[in-house]
């Protein structure tokens, strides 16, 4: 049996207390995980400060390389896991099998992961605009004009208490190792396979294996991460987000509620963007937080609804291995059973009308999974609460607003499209400052630039702008 | 596995202790049900029961005719009603559980914490737990039976305990609302009474705590460049919420070191306290408890079938029987379930092994809060 120990800094741990993850079709135990105790993390981060140095004695040019290399044996290479190896194709079905993705969404999500990393100069460079990297490193430097600068590192370790349900939030901390920032990471319980395959390219790719530690567990475990890493990043729903809100060591990650929105300028040629609304909406099985929930216009609502409701209403689950799957399996009991209840138990309000209703039932339950069909719900107005809700599955509500009530009724929007040409409507959008990723043009909600900060910038968090002033006494 | 496994010499022993039980339960149940001796809640529910526990009680097994003990009983008052008539003229103490939900359950006490926390001082070794020694309760004050029987285990051995200020019911406030930075410094005021008292020279050899609270103490004290064993710590008595092998082997491997000796219990206000030995890596730091017989018993029940007991070796969940002169209460389906174990020579009755919250509750409860 595969066991997968707690990684200490890069020394194996086998836990006392184990869980076993298991297949969501088979129910087959796949791998065995070793499940740490909140203490251990505690005791561990008396080593934060060396994962930190250890990373600052390689210059981060160097590190890039080193990340760069690691993109190529995440995707490729046959890697050690706990007590065997993986090869990039056991890594897709051990992902699919546990979380419920289609194989061919774990593939297109190495991609990702593989060009986040490949591109990581370019990256960093973005995300710095452009700041001489050895700043980093050093904590200060000099500007081209003459001014001195420093950026101080508010932590030596990043603490990530991830999720299960989405494999693609891993693009947002592969920055960090070329930060040289260690990585505390609390992996998902059906989703242990990312954080361990990325170390282990990392370690492979030369890496110190001190600058890595991987911790699954328990609420005990994630509550430990974010005690004592003085920053982190967290993944979970509305009440998650809200616990963290104004706290300056949490970054939490929720749901995007990410919208389109058509001007009343352009909403006369919806067809043209049906592709692109279906794509956002679909792609990925609707789990991102980047996947459009919301589709905002001041007319034709009934029929783009029914078109969307046409182009998705008939898509039915198909094994995880079908290159054609588009849907998702929920593989933990009861999840998709109490989404669904909620969904009809909405629809019953005036003005609310189910459009996917006439192809089947939304829930398909299975022996040991289920599945929600795509559904797309019609709001006559902003008001009912469906109009702004978000679900982990192909899920939208296409909203009839007026438009100049739409900014003020949309609520925080991770990611806004909005296909208009009307420059006041352009200029309220640019200043809404409850909208986070702005796209103004026919630019689907799931199309990152990696270039621009996601949620705000990983480098404000973790490093400070401060002033510093020398003189010739500076030796470091 | 079925008893069979056991040798003859521990099967006579299991045969006595039962047999010990019944005669304990037939001289319980004429206590609590004898119209001079009784307790009012009982004589009162006597009156509803389809059959006379009198007659038709006499052995442990008997018990089932009862039901199960509805913990809402316990929930309000009148007190006095569960106080037996033969003890009414006593001085009476009332102990609350810690009140995760709704109002808490109350148990009235007048001497069962002394007896007890005797019984368990019997199972401690006096190398560790030397008698005289001075005593740290680290755990819940407040009106819990805990603090005053760690303070009168102490006493029993000769020693003065110093105690801390601890409310978990703030603490279960403060994690329900989030106030997560509440509630590190909730446990930092917490941890620096324990090191004020420590640093004291107060001679303190023996500490009762709980798991979070001894990783938070250990942590503390090698911030300050000393550890649990410098400070002159022996033994350690750790109970109050569920303790994992994984944890309890984090804690002799990392925290204390070879001459600290620990003792898991496991135990509520209702029971009373059930012990283990000392978990070594032999056995994998498995943590098997014995409950006080024939004062209470614990049992690891079918979780579809609560009239059923699981085999040996499997999980189910856990019901509690309390048999003493002060408080009887029958088959009570406990908030935790573990695994069945087989008694042993020391134990010659039923254990329970890897105790944790009830799956059923798990989500709704929160636990392991001190």
């Amino acid at each position: 049996m595969l066991h997968i120990p707690i990684s200490r800094w890069g020394e194996p741990y086998k836990s006392l207390d184990i869980d076993k993850v298991v297949h969501f079709e088979t129910g087959e135990v796949l791998a065995e995980v070793s499940r740490a105790n909140g203490g251990l993390v505690e005791r561990d981060m008396r080593y934060a400060q060396r994962a930190r140095d250890v990373l600052r004695e390689i210059p981060i040019k160097e590190l890039l390389q080193m990340v760069k290399k690691a993109a190529d044996l995440y995707t490729s290479a046959t890697l050690p896991l706990g007590n065997g190896e993986q090869t990039p194709e056991q890594f897709v079905r051990m992902q699919s099998a546990t979380t419920g993705l289609p194989e061919h969404m774990c593939r297109f999500n190495m991609t990702k992961n593989h060009f986040v990393l490949n591109e990581m100069e370019k990256i960093l460079d973005a995300l710095t605009r452009g700041l001489d990297l050895t700043v980093l490193t050093k904590g200060y430097g000099v500007e081209s004009r003459g001014v001195p600068i420093s950026y101080q590192a508010q932590s030596p370790v990043l603490g990530l208490v991830l999720p299960s349900n989405s494999p693609g939030v891993h693009t947002l901390w592969l920055p960090i190792i070329p930060m040289q920032i260690g990585l505390v990471l609390k992996p998902g319980p059906q989703e242990p396979w990312t954080p361990y395959r990325m170390a282990n390219a990392f370690i492979q790719a030369g890496v110190p294996k001190q600058a890595i530690a991987i911790y699954p567990g328990l609420g005990d475990v994630g509550a430990a991460v974010l005690q004592y890493c003085p920053r982190s990043l967290i993944f979970g729903g509305s009440a998650t987000v809200e616990q963290y809100r104004g706290n300056p060591r949490v970054q939490a990650h929720g749901p995007g509620f990410s919208k389109i929105l058509i001007g009343d300028d352009k909403v006369d040629d919806w067809e043209r963007y049906l592709d692109l609304m279906v794509d956002s909406v679909l792609v990925n099985s609707g789990r991102g937080c980047i996947n459009c929930s919301g589709i905002w216009v001041s007319r034709h609502a009934r029929k783009i609804a029914e078109a969307l409701a046409e182009r998705m209403g008939p898509i039915m689950p198909l094994p995880p291995d079908d290159p054609k799957a588009a849907l998702a399996a929920f593989t933990v009991k009861g999840q998709a059973d109490a989404i669904n209840a909620e969904i009809d138990n909405d629809v019953k309000q005036p003005g609310v009308h189910d459009m996917t209703a006439k192809f089947g039932p939304r829930l398909v339950k299975k022996e040991r999974c289920d599945y929600l069909r795509p559904t797309v719900i019609l709001c006559e107005s902003p008001e009912p609460a469906i109009a702004k809700k978000e679900y982990m599955f192909p899920f939208v509500t296409v909203v009839q607003c007026p438009q100049e009530k739409m900014i003020e009724k949309i609520g925080p929007t991770l990611v806004c499209t909005a296909i208009t040409e009307d420059p006041k409507f352009q200029r309220a959008l640019l200043d809404a400052v409850h909208i986070d990723r702005l796209n103004i043009g026919a630019i689907p909600t799931i199309k990152l630039n990696w270039l621009q900060p996601h949620e705000g910038s990983i480098v404000d968090f973790l490093f400070r702008a401060r002033a510093f002033q020398f003189d010739g006494m500076l030796k470091v | 596995m079925s008893t069979a496994v056991l040798s003859s010499e521990l099967q006579e022993k299991v045969q006595h202790a039962k047999e010990e039980l019944d005669a304990h339960v037939r001289e319980i149940i004429r206590w609590h049900f004898s119209p001079d001796t009784g307790t009012p809640f009982w004589l009162e529910k006597a009156r509803e029961l389809p059959f006379d526990p009198l007659k038709d009680i006499q052995t442990f097994d008997d018990l089932k005719l009862f039901g199960h003990f509805e913990d809402d009983w316990l929930r309000g008052g009148p007190v006095r009603r569960w106080v037996p008539k033969a003890y009414a003229h006593r001085p009476i103490y009332v102990f609350e559980t810690g009140g995760t939900t709704g109002i808490p359950k109350t148990r009235v006490v007048i001497d069962d914490f002394r007896i007890d926390y005797e019984m368990f001082s019997e199972t401690l070794p006096d190398e560790y737990f030397p008698k005289g020694a001075n005593w740290l309760m680290l755990g819940p004050s407040g009106p819990r039976r805990l603090r005053l029987a760690v303070e009168h285990l102490c006493q029993y051995r000769g020693g003065i305990c110093f105690c801390v200020d601890l409310d978990p019911r703030w603490v279960i406030k403060l994690i329900k609302r989030g106030w997560m930075e509440h509630l590190r410094a909730y446990q930092d005021h917490v941890i620096d009474q324990a090191m004020t008292i420590l640093s004291a020279n107060h001679e303190i050899k023996c500490m009762f705590t709980t798991p979070k609270l001894l990783d938070a103490l250990a942590a503390r004290l090698e911030k300050e460049g000393t550890s649990i064993a410098k400070m002159g710590i022996t033994g350690i008595f750790c109970g109050g919420t569920e303790m994992t092998s994984q944890w309890i082997r984090f804690a002799i491997e990392e925290l204390l070191g070879p001459g600290v000796y620990i003792a898991p219990t496991y135990g509520n206000t209702l029971m009373g306290l059930a012990a283990a030995d000392m978990p070594t890596p032999e056995t994998g730091y498995k943590i098997t408890y014995y409950a006080p017989q024939p004062r209470a018993v614990v049992q690891v029940m079918d979780f579809d079938d609560y009239e059923k007991e699981v085999p040996y070796g499997h999980e189910g969940r856990v019901m509690l029987t309390t048999l003493t002169k002060e408080f009887f209460v029958p088959r009570f389906m406990e908030r935790d379930e573990g695994v069945r174990e087989l008694p042993c020579l020391k134990y010659p009755w039923d254990g329970v092994r890897g105790v944790k919250p009830f799956r059923g509750f798990a989500a709704t409860t929160t636990v392991g809060v001190y």
